[in-house]
Order: C-alpha cells, then structure tokens, then sequence
C-alpha cells in the first residue's frame, strides 16, 4: 500500500506548501510584490519557535504560548520588511523588486545560519503523541494527521477572514483595484503592512509545521521555501484557492515521482518534479489554473 | 557622450569612437599596462583573487546583455557557467583518454575546449530561452529557476558528484599552471570580451535588445523580430558564462557541482544590481566591489581568529549577510548602481567650480 502513504504523505506536505504559499498570494495580490524571501522566513519562524519553547518549561500548553510568542515576532518582523525595505521600492521596476527579496533572502538566511548553525534541528517529540492511525490499512503516523489538521485550519481561518472581516475585505478591494480602494477611504499603505505580516505569520506555520515533520535544517528549509514558487505558479499567482489546491497538487506530484520515477532516474525526483511541473506549466497554461488572464497593452 | 571642451565630432568614426580623448586612451593603456604588470610584484594568493574576479566579470557580462540590456532576468547564469566548466572538462578527458590519432590531442586542448564550452553553453541557453517567447517578468524568472535546477539535475545524475579535473593550458611549449601564468590569459580573454560586449549593445543587436527591454510589445510591432532577438540575447548571455564557467574551471583545475549552486546564480544578479545594470562598466565594479568585500571578511575573520575562538565557523554567515545587506543597501540608496555613482563623479569633476 505504499500509494495510500506516498498520497496522504503529499497531502500533509502540500497542505503546508498551500499555507506558505497563502502568504506569497497575498502579498502579491495586495501590493505586486513578488515575494522570494518566503523561504528564509519559514526557517525563521521555525527556529524561533524552537528557541523559545527551548526557554520555556516544557509541555503542550507552554509549547502553544510559545507558538503564539512567534506569531507575535513574525507580525512585527513582517512590519519592519514592510516599512525598511519594500516601501522606499514602490513604483521601482519588477526587478528592483526581486532583486530586493532575493537579498532579504540571502540576509535572513544568514542570520539564521549565523544564529543557528547548521545542524539539524528537531522539534520536541513530547508534544505531538507517538503513535498512528491506520487509514486503508497504511498506517498514518499522529503527526502527519495533526500537521494537515492544522494546515487545513489555517486555510480555513484565512478564507473567513477574508470574506467576513473588515480587513479582509479592505485587502481584497486593494488587491483588485488600488486606486479605487485608495478613493474609498481605505489605507493601502497599512493594507501593504497587514499583508507583509499576514505573509510572515503564514510562513512561520509553515516553518513549526515543517519542524514538526522533517525538522529544520538553516541549509535546507530556505530551499524547502522556494517549493511555493511552482505552487503559486500552478495555482496563478493572485488566487487565494489556488494556491491551497496548487500546493495539494504539488505535494502529491512530487511525492510520487519520487517514490515512482526514483527507480527509474536514479534518485533526486522528488526535488527535481516541481520544476519539471514550472516548464509545463509556462508552457501550456502560464496564468496558472486560477490565476487571471491579463491582457497586454501597450 | 559628453566632451571635453573643445574637442569636436568630425567624422562619424569619431563620433562613434568609445575612447575619444588623448586622456582617456592614456588611462586606458596605462590600466592595461599595469594590468599586465601585476604577476611581477602580486602574490599568488592576490592573483587567484584576480582570476576569480575577472572570470566573474566575463560571467556577469554576459548577465549584463541578458538582464541588463535585453531585460530577461535569468536566475540560472551559474548552471550556464557550470554547463561551460563541465563541457570543458568532459572535452579534455576525452581527448585524454581516446584513442586519437598522434596530431589529435595537441589540436584538442584548452584553446580548443573553451570556445567549445562558451557555444555548448550558448547552445544550451537558446534551449532553455524558448520559454521567454512567451514570457516575461516573474514568470521568466521562474522559467529560468527551473532551467537551473534541472541543468544541475542532468549534471548531478550524469557525470556524478565527485570531482572532476581539468589540464592546465599549454601555449608555445609553456605549461600554464600556476597563478601568474593563467592570470595573463584571463587577463587577455577578459579584455577582448570586454571589448566584444561593450561593442555588442552598439549594434543593430544591442539596439533591438535595449527596445525589447523597454518595451517588447512596442518593440515588436515596430517589427523587431522577438524570437530572433530574445533567443540572440540568450545565446550570448550564455556563450559568456560559458567561456568564463570554463576559464574558472580551468583555474581551479578541479569542479564540482556544488561550486555552481543556486546562491552562485542569485549573487550574479546581485553583482550587476551593485554595479549597475545595462552598463558595460557595471559588472567592474559589482564584481570588483563585491569580490573584494567578501575577500576582506574573510581576512578580518582570520586576523581575528586568535583573538575570538572559534570566530572561522561563522564566516559564511558572516558573508551571506554582508551580501545581502550590501544589495538591500544598494537597492534602497542607490538602485542604479555604482557605474551610475561614477558617472555623477566624472559630472561632478567635469563641472567642478560649477555644479551645472
């Protein structure tokens, strides 16, 4: 039954892929900023979740004050990128942008590889129950459930969010119309900040889920993080849906081709498939599955 | 261009020249004199810096017509710079080790293998530059993340990870294989390429590049043939990480893939960002400047190693995060970087009593 496991096992992944990649949306559609330094913040969040739960008394209460103190930190850091280094860029060409990202990367990965060395870090074993469930007789082990559990929760909580509260639908007005947002009294300047944050929360969840599953790892998480770029990419770049489904998909896809095509190739698949995915996708559909078609004007 | 006053455009040789002023050719033969004068009196250690940096300007050069002129951001120049090393290499052990007739391998060599590896490179670059026919911005540089990774992939599960070693050129009879001997024909593939790509961007070429970059609709319906120009641009993008892949490659004598790593691709971008992008004289200094920086931390860390123990293992923190500072720095204060600086320097001293 090794589908059954390769399957849900992608699920899990791509649930954390899709609220990552939640957070790139969103800073895209409300301010066109392509954000590549998602990467270097999930291992941020991940780790300082680690350090402070390691500062803290054990346990699962302490561990959920912990994860809060993060979500707090994560705020204020996806305020002061906002306010240091992507406001003095608008109006600046695309690749002032991505050039911009592309060294806040580099420049939070370094401080995180400076803070923490390049070990391999795992997340505290007590707080998650050892143990699994068995679902059509494979047996699924507790936090895999719990890890889709969560990323599911979030999705959820973020689609709430922005169909019903005041924000979310301020940041939806901004993303589909500046202008008219602006002339309706609606601040686009804090709506780019609330998104920076919102962008930085989604990356922390991303980087205590990973931690939980695989561990974190200053090397490897950031490079985890580039994982958004073909679920964005196949989800469409401004859609909220798209990129919960775009990273299911991604997950799944290259879960299986690492345990299917392995074999065949010689190893390195399942790193390799969702850049495959990124040339197909280019090639046949580049607005992605929900993504708008814009027409070009000169 | 602006001139000194006095000096007058008679003919359209002159207009057209790069080097117009009795000063300016002065500089420039002086520069290129002291250039080569640099074995006699450097350390071999400050030569490989050298090597290092003029290697990374032939690379970024190439990034320049890409990035700079033709505006294709392509974040897979170090896969390009890999695929020209690894033709290069493949190519010499061939020769090595085939069964060649007597005249063959002599033929066969450096010389022969360099160019080879710029045109693979190229070559390699107008296939992965398909893409960019339909499209722009982010979704090209996505395009051209992909186009780096699998580069690496196809390396990584062909010819394997471990090491592989490349001859030293010979020329005339003379082994070149250390520092000051190497360092002479960098320095001249350097100069003539320098030449090749400053002169490129003048053309009829550069023109319809620049008019891409701006615009490639415009530029298309005023009848600029995108796929002739945007697949031109990609081959000589790549042609020059190749043969600067290549010339690094045969400097190190010994490659792996882990020297062609994505950061490798991205710290390119961030060169010509810090040196100024659609200039020729941009990557000078982003490479200049950059190489230097991180080479000087890399001397502090060591001075201060006796001092603070244990200080060596946060180098290449340490140097991650200079860089990223120094492009967020740069992005922030001066987006046009520092051949725009230099520019506002020589105003500034043309002009000096006056400010305008």
């Amino acid at each position: 039954m090794m589908i059954v496991e390769t399957v849900i096992y992608g699920l899990v992944v791509g649930a954390v892929y899709g609220v990552v990649a939640l957070g790139f949306v969103l800073i895209y559609k409300s301010s066109s900023v392509l954000n590549l330094a998602q990467g270097s913040l999930l291992m941020l969040g991940g780790f300082i979740c680690l350090q402070i739960s390691q500062w803290l008394p054990g346990g699962v209460w302490f561990f959920i004050l912990a994860v809060f103190i993060t979500l707090v930190i994560a705020t204020l850091i996806g305020f002061s990128v906002e306010r240091l280094a992507l406001r003095p860029l608008i109006g600046e060409p695309l690749i002032s942008v991505i050039m911009m990202t592309i060294g806040l990367n580099v420049l939070l990965g370094g401080i995180g590889y400076a803070i923490w060395g390049s070990g391999n870090f795992p997340y505290p074993t007590d707080i998650i129950p050892i143990g699994s469930v068995s679902i059509l007789g494979t047996p699924i082990s507790y936090k895999y459930i719990f890890s889709l559990i969560i990323a599911l929760l979030c999705v959820v909580f973020f689609i709430l969010f922005f169909q019903f509260t005041r924000s979310g639908i301020a940041m939806r007005a901004t993303a589909d119309d500046q202008l008219a947002a602006q002339s309706l009294g609606i601040s686009t300047s804090q709506i780019f900040r609330y998104a920076w944050a919102i962008g930085c929360i989604t990356a922390a969840i991303g980087g205590i889920i990973i931690g939980f599953l695989i561990g974190l790892n200053s090397y490897n998480t950031p490079v985890l993080g580039l994982r958004v770029l073909p679920v964005v990419l196949l989800g469409g770049l401004d859609s909220i849906p798209g990129a919960i489904i775009g990273g299911l998909i991604v997950g799944v896809t290259e879960n299986l081709a690492g345990a299917y095509l392995d074999p065949i190739v010689g190893g390195g698949m399942r790193d390799l498939f969702p850049y495959i995915l990124i040339i197909i996708i280019l090639m046949v559909k580049p607005y992605g599955l929900f993504g708008w078609v814009r027409i070009e004007r000169i | 261009m602006h001139n000194p006053c006095g000096v007058f455009n008679e003919t359209y040789e002159q207009d057209l020249a790069i080097f117009r002023t009795k000063t300016q050719w002065g500089l420039l033969i002086g520069a290129i004199i002291i250039a080569f004068t640099f074995p006699l009196f450097l350390n071999s250690y400050i030569l490989g810096v050298l090597i290092q940096i003029f290697a990374t300007i032939i690379i970024l050069h190439g990034l320049n017509i890409l990035t700079g002129y033709c505006g294709q951001i392509s974040l897979a120049q170090a896969a390009f710079a890999a695929v020209g090393g690894y033709t290069s290499a493949l190519l010499s052990e061939w020769a090595l080790g085939a069964a060649l007739p007597e005249w063959f391998p002599g033929i066969f060599n450096f010389w022969i293998t360099v160019p080879i590896a710029g045109l693979t490179a190229g070559a390699i670059g107008v296939l992965f530059g398909i893409p960019a026919l339909r499209l722009r911005g982010f979704y090209l540089v996505m395009a051209t993340l992909a186009a780096h990774f699998i580069i690496i992939y196809i390396i990584v599960h062909t010819i394997g990870t471990q090491a592989q070693t490349l001859p030293a050129p010979h020329l005339f009879g003379l082994l070149l294989n250390n520092s000051q001997s190497y360092y002479y024909v960098v320095l001249v593939a350097l100069i003539a390429l320098s030449y090749v790509a400053k002169n490129l961007v003048r053309t009829r070429f550069g023109r319809a590049w620049i008019a891409i970059r701006d615009n490639d609709l415009a530029a298309e319906v005023m009848g600029i043939s995108l796929f002739r120009y945007k697949l031109s641009a990609f081959f000589i993008g790549c042609l020059f990480a190749g043969l600067g892949g290549a010339l690094w490659a045969h400097y190190t004598r010994s490659i792996t893939p882990e020297y062609y790593h994505l950061t490798y691709g991205l710290w390119y971008l961030g060169y010509i960002i810090v040196g100024g992008m659609g200039s020729a004289l941009g990557p000078f200094f982003g490479a200049s400047f950059l190489i230097i920086l991180t080479q000087g931390l890399a001397e502090v860390i060591s001075a201060l190693s006796g001092t603070f123990y244990g200080i060596e293992s946060y180098l290449s923190a340490a140097r991650e995060v200079l860089f990223g500072l120094v492009v967020v720095l740069f992005m922030i204060l001066e987006p046009r970087g520092i051949a725009h600086r230099w520019n506002l320097f020589k105003a500034y001293y043309r002009l000096f009593p006056y400010a305008h």
